[in-house]
């Protein structure tokens, strides 16, 4: 059972963004990883490779840094990986990733796509759902458990207060929900086996993909502005003289807001 | 000259620092006050493989260079000293004498298992009347009809108490040299040898949650093949593994400098007297960037000593000096974070109360800063 995992290089979730002047992210200051939720994508995948055998394969759209979180994830113990690579990228929105991604995925076998529910940064959680259209395969989203036997996936799918069971054929694509699993740490053996993984990196015209599909031309949408949530005002001290005071003050204040 | 980390250096760094903060940290308090071995914590490590880093890989190991494990032992040890100690012991102490003078036989025998993590491994060079005065040994081990007699008494030995200890390597005195000095030599003797005892554990000020224990040996016998590498070298062992074991030392006490300072620095910015935070406070802001400076000039030192013996130059000096500054360095670092952190820096509640007094230890184990100055004045020639 091959299972491919797209997996996306993100801005370390603690690390403090700056927006370029076309108000895409500037992502070259910024501390970069594996985006957190594609890594229950990535130990699921693993997982499926343990009880069934097949190969993992790393799928990455991405700046020429997103090596570093590729070898992380090989690391992991994923086999092998494409880093789809291109200056003509930048600005590209879920759109053009999904055709990018799709595009990539005609030259590598797979039983089984995987994805994180959405990225840290962008936050969209649409590429599942776009590449599952575009490779015309079915789509099973938020899943927390999942068990692929014989041209079938059985996945349980989290809805509000619980879960559905889900069954379709292979092909598939499945988004793993967060808290899915645990994902490991790559083993410092895994880190040393990592070096001699090969992964294949390709360019717009590799993929035979015109460059009016992806970056800010291609994009549907185009950001005209950002503005950041305004700050926190200062709150209001009051020094009341007794409990009394003091519990007529804040029943007054939630009083004058419709609270109590 | 060139001081970036290659990326799978970076890798193992970032590895340890992630399982560090997320796994060890969170941890060391609780196992500290209980004085626990933190057992949970080691086999995650080993899993991961960092109990045999610079162990060959055809012995099992992960086959780092030693910049690695000293990269690894900085990581870990920002998250808990005692567990970087835990580490480096086992390590360098333990398990790196087998594969530097080991046989065949007993390569294959004990390196697999301990690079795993499967066993932890110590090694005994203190007694009771011979400290820094390592040579004045007075364990003895006798080599009568195929098997070593063993009496004497160790002190505080590192990681030879535990459920996972599978024994610890001794230096004893195994006769007379032609030359009428004492011929050293070292035997290792497993766990669960007869009339070797294991004490209870001391009640440390300082890494608490390692493993530390008198050891006795009265009759003790192993046979004749438990001699470590070949007869009456135990010495000038024991020289060599000191020396690798120094670099480790001083990795730890830099990670442990930069966990005082990591504190410090964020109580600094959080904590407001005067209407105002008090890394406003130039006073304040002079202990940052002294901690700064010398947490990066000791880490100087110590990854120049990784390299020196990584590119298989003479590297005694350059461990001396990273073992020494680095000890001190962290030691002042742990007083400034107290000081920094006023009276919470005195509560158990604060980690850096932990830190000043794990802090202590670097500047005694595995040769005290005298010592460490004396080795240096005697390279240098004076
Ligand atoms: C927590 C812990 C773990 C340890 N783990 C191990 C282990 O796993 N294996 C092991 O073999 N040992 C271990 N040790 C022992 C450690 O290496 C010794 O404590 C250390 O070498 C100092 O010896 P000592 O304690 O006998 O002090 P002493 O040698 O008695 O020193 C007392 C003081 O005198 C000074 N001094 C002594 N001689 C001289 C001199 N010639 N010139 C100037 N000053 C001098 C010392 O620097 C020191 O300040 C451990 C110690 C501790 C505290």
């Amino acid at each position: 059972m091959n299972v491919v995992v797209c997996m996306k290089q993100v801005p370390d979730t603690t690390a403090k963004k700056e927006l370029s002047p076309d108000f895409t992210l500037n992502r070259e200051a910024l501390e970069k990883v594996v985006n957190p939720f594609d890594e229950y994508a990535i130990e699921e995948a693993l997982r499926i490779k343990e009880r069934s055998g097949g190969a993992v394969t790393i799928l990455t759209m991405g700046p020429e840094s997103a090596e570093e979180s590729v070898r992380k994830a090989l690391a992991m113990g994923a086999d092998s990986a494409v880093l789809v690579c291109d200056s003509a990228l930048h600005g590209t929105d879920w759109f053009g990733t999904c055709v990018v991604l799709a595009k990539a995925l005609e030259s590598i076998e797979y039983d089984l796509i995987l994805t994180g529910m959405e990225s840290t940064d962008a936050r969209m959680g649409l590429v599942p759902a776009g590449l599952a259209e575009m490779l015309d395969l079915p789509l099973v989203t938020l899943v927390s458990k999942l068990e692929p036997h014989d041209g079938t996936v059985r996945a349980n799918r989290q809805v509000s207060g619980g879960y559905q069971e889900v069954e379709t054929s292979l092909p598939a694509v499945v988004s793993v929900v967060k808290g899915a699993n645990e994902p490991r740490y790559p083993s410092l053996k895994g880190i040393m086996a990592a070096k001699r993984k090969t992964i294949e990196k390709r360019g717009l015209s590799d993929l035979g993909i015109p460059t009016a599909q992806v970056g800010l031309q291609g994009a549907k949408t185009q950001v005209t502005a950002v503005t950041p949530r305004p700050e926190k005002t200062a709150g209001q001290v009051v020094k009341p003289e007794s409990p009394e005071e003091a519990a007529r003050v804040v029943a007054d204040f939630l009083q004058e807001r419709k609270f109590i | 000259m060139d001081f970036s980390l290659s990326e799978e250096q970076l890798m193992i760094r970032d590895l340890a620092r992630d399982f560090a903060r997320n796994e060890i940290a969170p941890k060391a308090e609780h196992f500290d006050k209980a004085r626990q071995f933190p057992y949970e914590i080691v086999a995650k490590m080993a899993e991961l493989g960092f109990l045999g880093l610079p162990v060959p890989e055809d012995l099992g190991g992960t086959g780092a260079d030693t910049l690695t494990y000293a990269l690894a032992v900085e990581e870990i040890s920002r998250g808990d000293a005692s567990v970087g100690i835990t580490m480096a012991a086992h390590t360098s102490l333990g398990t790196m004498p087998f594969v530097l003078f080991g046989t065949d036989e007993q390569k294959r025998e004990y390196v697999p298992r301990l690079a795993s993590g499967k066993q932890l491994w110590s090694f005994g060079l203190t007694e009771p009347n011979a400290g820094s005065d390592a040579g004045n040994t007075q364990t003895r081990a006798e080599l009568r009809d195929g098997s070593w007699t063993i009496n004497g008494v160790k002190s505080f030995i590192t990681n030879s108490g535990t459920t996972l200890s599978g024994g610890v390597t001794i230096t004893a005195v195994t006769g007379r040299r032609d030359d009428g000095k004492k011929e050293i030599s070292n035997i290792v003797v497993p766990t669960g040898t007869g009339g070797y005892q294991v004490a209870k554990d001391y009640d440390k000020m300082g890494w608490r949650a390692s493993d530390t224990h008198e050891l006795s040996f009265q009759d003790a016998h192993v046979p004749e093949e438990n001699l470590l590498g070949v007869r009456g070298e135990g010495f000038q062992q024991f020289l060599t593994i000191l020396d690798s074991g120094r670099i480790s030392v001083a990795a730890l006490s830099v990670g442990l400098a930069q966990a005082c300072y990591d504190a410090s620095f964020r109580y600094a910015r959080e904590r407001q007297q005067f209407g105002k935070s008090i890394s406003k406070f130039q006073a304040v802001q002079f202990r940052l960037a002294d901690m700064a400076t010398e947490i990066e000039l000791a880490r100087l030192m110590t990854y120049k000593a990784a390299w020196q013996k990584d590119q298989g130059h003479d590297f005694r000096m350059a461990a001396g000096m990273a073992k020494l500054y680095s000890t001190e360095v962290a030691t002042r670092a742990a007083n400034h974070a107290v000081q920094i952190h006023g009276g919470y820096g005195i509560m158990e509640e604060f980690p850096v109360a932990r830190y000043w007094r794990d802090v202590k230890i670097g500047e005694i184990g595995e040769g005290t800063s005298e010592i460490q100055r004396t080795v240096i004045a005697r390279l240098l020639g004076a």
